[in-house]
């Protein structure tokens, strides 16, 4: 596949709209703007469709004594009520490792506030919420777990340690020239897509169930309501058309909602629906881990790293969920961008008795860098160097062969140094730094700071076997084609990007091709829409269904006209035999008539990639995607409060499929980052019940947290060095961690207190009380000094 | 009966719910699924729709979060929905630009983006970038970070107002006053299971709650819906206040500022400013654009929140309450009013009529801070206000109100009597400082730390003297810290 790469794409020379490396617009914006895209609760129930809700658990840990639901049953318009004796099939729904029970009953042990307990079906979602708050319910209650601290201490793990090491670190760290240890504590995160868990099921008359569920892995949720209602995968078909966004919270956390539903239309022969509160909706599903770090450095006077010993404890909840492969990206990004030539890394996977923390964009990656970006910062200071220049001096780099990591990949395609270098220069960071530093000097309330960040994040499942993909391609006889893929609709502009390749590949207007709801009827055992793969995998899936399609075209037109099959070239919309053209649909027409197969699936696995978890070494990721940012901001000292006054960006995309989706990528992810380490702050009260359950109280960013001043450049001129989808870079996550940025700059306004003598402690979110604490510490430390 | 105009006809409604919400019907009722549900608290925006008032001059467009309007708050209104802007086979000029700008991506904030940026069109269609943000503060999207939404709006507002809303401004203010003409009735929705009561006049409204104690008053409706579609109560009978005159009365007199109890903060907003410049921070802050539209200076008060930021606004300013009912009016004075958490001084079958700001008094030095996780539409965290009256640089006597810091909205009175006499540009804020220390003891929450609280608290005492003394930049936020407004 690689030598047929089409090394220059040529969208303007060929007339045709939609072609690869255009930025259209979203496949779905004219129905977005117009409220006629259909969300799953949209879709126009079938009559008599029934509406499922859930009880909570009211406490955090304890045995169920007593589960009296006679009350919901009673309650106006309940149909049905369901505990794990109801279930048929299996009750346990972890997607990975078992640890997920669908229900409970009376003798289970309730392991976080707002574990699901039961479930109602009733005639009104009003009546089945109201019915939900009825059962009485009583517990032998347990300690709990509540912290990364005490489960660290009581050795509560959902997994087993996983360890990365290279060189000597001890021997490094004795005989450093300096050594600094410290510790972090960063917070978890609330996907808060705008549309909340939701799945509707209707049952078929052969047994079968079609599920419509808001969901980033449709294969799993069909395998998983094919085991619980107790029948084969065959008789379930998930249909997912597009979700108002997910962010990695309905990779696996999409799954229970449509195996309740399934089980409630199995049992009452009507169509379910079950549609999150948004309160239920935040106790009741998993967030982003929150991390522990505690490191211990060792680094020359200039700054460069000699060795990390690095803890990472990643706080998983109550189950395993995908907390293996979470924890493992972090470390696999406790470098970041940076060569450490005796390094240790230790990962944790916590188990605590809060909701079962989950995928959220970065999957561990974000945590695993902030945990090294809070070393550089603190070398920095200890060095009395610009932050900027601790960075650069330690980036990966061929020379000196300093371009290995730490788990044995070679950083094969040397980008950051450009980028940062560029970045430094046209955002002005040098001339910046001086204007900020005169600032500082005359404002004894308001200190601004600035920081210049890298990302280097690596692209594929760690998983290995969901690095695949499928297609299928409809031609239909007036030229118009059907597209379907594996890959998930959620925002991020997929169904647009892998329809941009295959008007690309037949060299049509993408107005002639339709992206059809995911579906499991379609394109069978497919992998989860998540590591930023979506495109990269379902993108050459489809181009092959494509190349399928147009091989047998030329075959059959070198026999048809007599020529060679070089002859024929599809080219702006027409396709030319020798000197004679015919429009598309003419030519598939001629081909139909002449009995061409004019449907093709298609097939991708992504090569070279492997690691072996018993060395802690391997080649994991296909590639590297990277970018840097440099963020201002200003700091009120009197109170915390701040503001983020300009962001600059560059990133690297490889060869964009689309320069507008990739911006809004880039901008949306920076922004949710900055959410994460800003004012995203989830809280839990003593008893371990989760207080911020709506945007109330948990606030992501508002239009007017958008940095006044934000300049996003796509790097230029920088192809992916591997055979990707026409050259280009997944672009989904990376963007996330330029935020770190932010994070940085807050600690350099807040070292500014000290002269940038000291390391402000700082963990995340950096909520305005965390600022004005760490501005205290400073304070304290000047006073007493 | 409810009456009100919707996509282009009247619609009537008699046997609903009471405490129906506008998303639940017209998602449920309706199928028109165009209009999402996020959160159904308010907070997000996804559901918002438009309202569109007559005035008498014109109209007056309003984004409204649907997922906490009661029906009867349509009522002689018309309400427009995402599903009917576009013109035929023309889109509307911002959802056009939406599309253009790449303003959407999973696009389920769309719809209510959509909205906001329509009710902008029409009411501020010169609408500069901070009145953009202001405009768009109570919608949050997810995934696009903003930028592109910024953009569009900047676009659609380029060319004045023209769409086939504005070709038929005329006609509309006749249907909607033709509507408004008709004759009333005080039942307007009953399902044998609830009633929603709009009284138009006060003699009906006290008789009404004489007779139905338990009825819920609704206003806006901003912070009482959240019982319904929150903590899932029936609200059986709720009397609506928006329908009487003369609780709609702004009066700037002898004796100062008096507001209405159904007075919007949208409404209360420039005759408070003309008399208290220092508080446009803090109104700029307070809820989202929708939220002030709908909900009401009085019910700040009234609910009693401790977090509440009219309350310390008004304690320090030292306002008084006009109650009414049954047994007659009287006037209290706002510190008498709350009790204890969520607990007031309203008899049983008594209403607030209005609150009453006496005059600015000369020589006053004002500041009201607002500190909060986020900048817009959040809750504060602390919320101080401090009215000092003045000889020169000496304070004569002070009023300082906070929210944040107790169960209930409270004067800080040890803090107040150290103040007076305080030189504020030479004294040190030491003895002032511990003494708002023992004023409080305040809570550990989601927003804050009791520690944070009381920190912050005490150095809101130190801006607010960096700010008497000047020559020195104390927000963060300060427009003329910014920026310039720009993209490169």
């Amino acid at each position: 596949m690689d030598k047929d790469m089409p090394e220059q794409l040529e969208p303007s020379s060929t007339g045709l709209s939609g072609s690869a490396g255009q930025g259209i617009a979203h496949e779905s914006a004219a129905r977005h703007v117009s409220g006629s895209a259909v969300y799953v609760d949209d879709i126009p129930a079938p009559s008599g469709t029934l509406h499922a809700y859930v009880g909570l658990s009211s406490i955090t840990r304890g045995r169920i004594s007593q589960l009296s639901l006679n009350a919901v049953r009673r309650a106006p318009g309940v149909i049905d009520v369901i505990t794990r004796d109801e279930v048929p099939g299996h009750i346990d729904i972890g997607p990975v490792f078992p640890g997920d029970p669908l229900l409970l009953g009376v003798g289970d042990e309730v392991e976080f506030h707002g574990q699901v307990i039961f479930a109602v079906a009733a005639e009104s979602y009003r009546a089945a919420r109201q019915a939900a708050k009825l059962a009485e319910i009583e517990y032998e209650p347990l300690t709990p777990c509540l912290s990364i601290e005490d489960g660290l201490d009581q050795g509560l793990f959902v997994r087993p340690l996983h360890e990365q090491q290279r060189g000597d670190v001890t021997t490094a760290l004795a005989e450093a020239e300096h050594r600094l240890q410290g510790e972090l504590r960063i917070g978890g995160q609330e996907q808060m897509y705008l549309e909340g868990q939701v799945s509707l099921c209707v049952p078929e008359d052969d047994g079968g169930m079609l599920v419509y569920s808001s969901t980033q892995n449709p294969t799993e949720g069909q395998k998983l309501v094919a085991e619980v209602l107790g029948i084969d995968m065959h008789r379930v078909t998930v249909d997912t058309r597009r979700m108002g966004g997910a962010f990695g919270g309905k990779e696996t956390h999409a799954n229970q909602w449509a195996c309740l539903a399934a089980i409630l239309a199995q049992r009452t022969g009507r169509a379910v629906k079950l549609r999150l509160a948004r309160g239920e909706d935040m106790q009741a599903t998993g967030k982003r881990h929150h991390f522990l770090s505690r490191y211990d450095v060792a680094f020359s006077a200039d700054g460069t790293l000699q060795g990390l010993d690095l803890m990472l404890a990643g706080g998983c909840g109550m189950s395993p969920d995908l907390s293996d492969a979470i924890v493992d990206r972090a470390m696999f990004h406790s470098d970041n961008a940076y060569f450490i030539p005796h390094v240790h890394v230790e990962g944790h996977r916590v188990k605590t008795h809060t909701v079962s923390n989950t995928a959220f964009r970065g999957f561990g990656g974000p945590q695993g860098m902030v945990a090294i970006e809070d070393v550089m910062d603190g070398i920095a200071r200890a060095t009395g160097q610009d932050p900027l220049d601790v960075r650069k001096r330690n980036l990966y780099t061929s020379e000196g062969q300093r371009n290995v990591t730490h788990y044995g990949q070679t950083v094969e395609q040397e980008l950051l140094p450009r980028i940062m270098e560029r970045l430094e220069e046209t955002c002005a960071y040098r001339e910046r730094r001086q204007a900020i530093t005169g600032f500082n000097r005359e404002n004894a309330i308001l200190r601004r700071g600035l920081a210049l960040t890298p990302v280097k994040f690596g692209i594929s499942f760690t998983v290995q076997h969901l690095n695949q993909a499928g297609a299928l391609l409809h031609v239909y006889t007036d030229g118009s084609v059907q597209l379907n893929h594996g890959g998930t609709e959620m925002g991020q502009g997929l169904y647009t990007k892998v329809a941009q390749v295959v008007a690309s590949e037949l060299q049509i207007d993408i107005a002639q091709i339709r992206c059809t709801a995911t579906r499991t009827d379609k394109v069978p055992n497919t992998s989860p829409t998540a590591a930023s793969s979506g495109s990269d995998i379902n993108g050459m899936a489809a181009l092959a269904a494509a190349r399928t399609i147009k091989e047998r075209l030329q075959k059959f037109a070198a026999e048809h006209f007599g020529v060679t099959e070089e002859a024929i070239r599809f080219h702006a919309g027409k396709v030319s035999v020798g000197e004679k053209d015919f429009s598309f649909a003419e030519f598939v027409n001629l081909a139909y008539l002449h009995r061409v197969q004019l449907s093709a699936t298609g097939f991708y696995r992504t090569p070279k990639i492997h690691y072996d978890r018993s060395t802690g070494t391997g080649r994991p990721f296909f590639y590297f995607a990277n970018g840097a940012a440099c963020s201002e901001v200003v700091v009120d000292t009197l109170t915390g409060e701040y503001r983020v006054e300009r962001v600059d960006i560059c990133h690297d995309v490889g060869r964009s499929l689309n320069p507008a989706i990739d911006l809004g990528q880039i901008e949306g992810g920076f922004i949710q980052g900055m959410g994460w380490l800003t004012s995203e702050e989830l809280a839990w009260n003593g008893e371990g019940r989760l207080t911020t359950v709506g945007p109330a109280t948990y606030k992501i960013p508002a239009i007017g947290d958008t940095p006044p001043v934000f300049n996003v450049e796509l790097l230029p001129d920088s192809p992916n060095a591997e055979a990707t989808i026409f050259r280009s870079k997944a672009v989904g996550e990376p963007p996330l961690m330029l935020a770190i940025s932010v994070w940085s700059a807050l600690r350099d306004a807040v070292a500014s207190l000290a002269d940038y003598q000291v390391h402000p402690p700082l963990d995340t979110p950096a909520t305005p009380e965390r600022v004005l604490l760490a501005c205290e510490h400073l304070r304290q430390g000047l006073s007493t000094s | 009966m409810i009456r009100f105009r919707h996509q282009d006809r009247e619609v009537q409604l008699t046997e609903l719910r009471a405490d129906m919400t506008v998303l639940e019907y017209l998602r449920e009722e309706r199928g028109l699924t165009g209009t999402k549900e996020g959160c159904a608290s308010g907070d997000c925006g996804a559901c918002t729709v438009v309202t569109v008032a007559p005035e008498e001059e014109g109209l007056r467009y309003e984004p409204v979060n649907a997922c906490i309007a009661t029906l009867g708050s349509l009522h002689g209104k018309q309400l427009i929905t995402v599903d009917e802007l576009q013109d035929g086979e023309t889109w509307h000029p911002v959802q056009r630009a939406m599309i253009e700008c790449h303003g959407s991506q999973c696009g389920f904030c769309t719809p209510g983006f959509v909205m906001s940026l329509f009710a902008l069109y029409h009411d501020n269609p010169g609408a500069n970038r901070e009145e953009i943000l202001e405009a768009l503060g109570g919608n949050l999207c997810r995934c696009t970070g903003y930028r592109p939404i910024i953009y569009a709006a900047e676009v659609a507002l380029k060319e004045g107002t023209d769409d086939q809303f504005s070709r038929r401004r005329q006609a509309t203010h006749d249907e909607l006053t033709a509507l408004g003409d008709m004759e009333r009735e005080v039942l307007a929705l009953d399902d044998r299971q609830s009633q929603y009561l709009r009284p138009d006049t006060i003699e009906e409204l006290t008789e009404l709650l004489h007779r139905n104690p338990a009825a819920r008053i609704v206003a806006g409706g901003t912070d009482l819906l959240l019982e319904a579609t929150q903590a899932l109560k029936n609200l059986d009978t709720l009397i609506d206040i928006t329908a009487v005159p003369a609780l709609h009365d702004i009066v700037i007199d002898a004796r100062g500022i008096y507001l209405g109890a159904a007075v919007s903060h949208r409404q209360a907003k420039p005759a408070i400013l003309a008399e208290y410049p220092e508080l446009e921070e803090l109104i700029e802050r307070f809820g989202s654009l929708q939220i002030r539209s709908k909900g009401t200076v009085v019910g700040n008060i009234a609910n009693a929140s401790p977090i509440g930021d009219w309350p310390p606004v008004f304690l320090a300013l030292d306002a008084t309450l006009v109650l009414h009912s049954y047994r007659g009016s009287r006037e209290l004075p706002l510190k008498e009013f709350f009790l204890a958490y969520r607990k007031t001084a309203l008899a049983e079958g008594e209403f607030i009529q209005g609150v009453r700001i006496p005059v600015r008094s000369s020589q006053l030095f004002f500041r009201a801070y607002k500190i909060s996780k986020r900048f817009e539409d959040d809750i504060s965290s602390v919320c101080a206000v401090m009215a000092l009256s003045m000889n020169g640089d000496v304070v004569t006597q002070a009023r300082v109100a906070f929210g944040g810091m107790a169960a209930v909205p409270a004067r800080a009175t040890g803090c107040e009597e150290a103040l007076a006499g305080i030189n504020l540009r030479d004294d040190a804020l030491d003895t002032v400082r511990n003494a708002l220390d023992e004023d409080f003891a305040p809570i550990d929450d989601a927003r804050a730390s009791a520690t944070y609280r009381s920190l912050v608290a005490r150095q809101l005492l130190q801006r607010l003297q960096a700010e008497h003394r000047g020559g020195i930049a104390t927000r963060a936020h300060a427009h003329d810290l910014a920026y310039e407004v720009g993209h490169g």
